[in-house]
């Protein structure tokens, strides 16, 4: 069964990438229409200089961002959790933050701040930030009753029923709230690269994707594509691993 | 709605008291009251304030700390530093038999293990009065029983007053040397049953003839309230 877990993904990876292959020659499909996995690899092999320079912009951006969301996030939920009265006049504009498309909001916050590198992480921050918050806040509201009572027949204060009853609750929301974050923060940050089109030497994964599109290089297109995959899924599977190892030894969710 | 009335019960010091009666009685809610948990709407309760240990239904353990942090917890609560704390709490671990999983987690120990680690932290502030919520209930007849007496035992050592919530007869004549019987709706206390000294000190109480005696008064006494 462990042996499956990975051989089965990837046989079905594979296929896939397989039949795309056969499609696009047994069809003579040309490569600016759509390009095989082959020459995607191979485009991707030939362009990484400039394409890693692009991600690196990228993944800084997204890093950036995705911590400032968790430290925001997570600020933000114990405030709420230390006073019902902050919490009920701010969580609605929480969801309004989190229910505006960013493709909409980007342009303006790309006009407003003068650096578009933080204009970029801005917008990424929108869309990180919230699954954070929300998780953190009903994490710290879940507390066990009865440990509740516990705390208070020991006349605990405030300080310490946060820092040794809600907070250790609270973990692994907020940890699988940063695992939904991680990935959307890369979403956010290329999104607002997207609107703000920037060129020249500093510019992310995004506009590489619509250079590429311009120019007609579609492999080249795909093969940006593809990298923002892959940094997807590393970007999870790391933020997997963190919750794993602070979870693992008495969580009833990895057992 | 109103949960108990009319409810005069004297406990006196060292004492172990066996509290009970059907469920929904308000035997819990007693407890809650006395543990200063939930204020009473009328009437007085006099207890020692701080000095009291709790032992819920569940063993209601942090599951992100092991057994020792668990049962140094009430100290590190009170202000004691964690070396101490955590001295203290290894020696009532011992005590209650769990000496070599001071370092396991929660998860990590079975329903009856959890239960004394659940013991030990009400006992670790050597609090003057144990308020006990139907603990074993939830557990195997024999590891309720081996649980059974090693409650006595400890209550022998450290000779604090016990006031233990059970709805089982035979639960309540076995560790009680007084047994309060509720009624339900408004809760009460109906009947008041003692037994002696000479009887609980008999070798093989459990399977006596005074145990089976008093078993079935006790008995009587619930189905009449």
């Amino acid at each position: 069964m462990r042996h499956l877990k990975y051989l089965l993904p990837a046989l079905v990876g594979l296929a896939f990438l397989g039949g795309w292959e056969w499609i696009v020659r047994a069809n003579a499909i040309p490569p600016y229409i759509l390009p095989g996995p082959v020459l995607v690899a191979r485009t991707l092999a030939r362009d990484w200089n400039s394409l890693s320079v692009s991600l690196l912009v990228t993944l800084q951006i997204t890093f950036a961002a995705l911590v400032v969301a968790a430290a925001l996030g997570l600020l933000l939920a114990v405030l709420f959790s230390q006073s019902r009265l902050l919490e009920l006049s701010l969580f609605p504009y929480a969801v309004v933050l989190q229910v505006t498309p960013i493709v909409a909001v980007a342009p303006l916050i790309i006009i407003w701040v003068e650096d578009v590198r933080v204009a970029l992480l801005i917008c990424a921050w929108i869309v990180a930030f919230f699954p954070i918050l929300s998780n953190t806040t009903l994490g710290l509201n879940s507390t066990d009753r009865n440990l509740e009572d516990l705390f208070r027949l020991y006349g605990a204060t405030r300080w310490q029923k946060l820092w040794r009853l809600r907070l250790p609750t609270a973990l692994p929301y907020f940890l699988a709230g940063l695992r939904i974050s991680g990935g959307l923060s890369l979403i956010g940050a290329i999104a607002a690269e997207f609107v703000a089109g920037t060129g020249g030497a500093a510019s992310g994964l995004a506009y590489r994707i619509m250079e590429a599109g311009f120019q007609l290089q579609i492999p080249r297109m795909f093969a940006a594509l593809a990298l923002i995959c892959f940094t997807g899924i590393l970007i999870y599977l790391a933020l997997s691993l963190v919750s794993h190892l602070m979870l693992r030894r008495w969580h009833e969710s990895e057992r | 709605m109103q949960a108990l009335a009319g409810l005069d019960l004297d406990i006196a010091e060292g004492e172990f008291l066996a509290v009970l009666g059907p469920s929904g009685c308000g035997k819990s809610t007693m407890l809650r009251l006395i543990a200063g948990l939930e204020a009473p709407d009328a009437g007085t309760i006099t207890a020692p304030g701080r000095d009291i240990g709790f032992v819920f239904q569940e063993p209601t353990l942090m599951p992100w700390a092991g057994a020792l942090r668990n049962v140094a917890l009430p100290l590190e609560l009170a202000g004691m530093p964690r070396r101490q704390a955590e001295a203290r709490a290894a020696q009532m671990l011992e005590r209650v038999g769990l000496g070599d999983f001071a370092a396991a987690y929660p998860r990590a120990l079975s329903g009856g293990m959890r239960m004394r680690v659940s013991i030990a932290r009400a006992l670790v502030t050597r609090p003057r009065l144990l308020l006990m919520d139907e603990p074993f209930a939830a557990l195997d007849e024999i590891t309720r029983f081996r649980l059974n007496n090693d409650l006595l035992a400890l209550w022998r050592e450290l000779r604090c007053t016990v006031v233990f919530v059970t709805h089982s007869v035979f639960e309540s004549v076995y560790l009680a040397e007084r047994i309060a019987v509720m009624s339900a709706r408004p809760g009460r206390v109906v009947a008041q049953h003692l037994v002696p000294a000479a009887d609980r000190a008999e070798p093989e109480f459990r399977t006596s003839a005074a145990y089976a005696a008093h078993c079935r008064a006790v008995s009587h006494a619930l189905e009449a309230a």
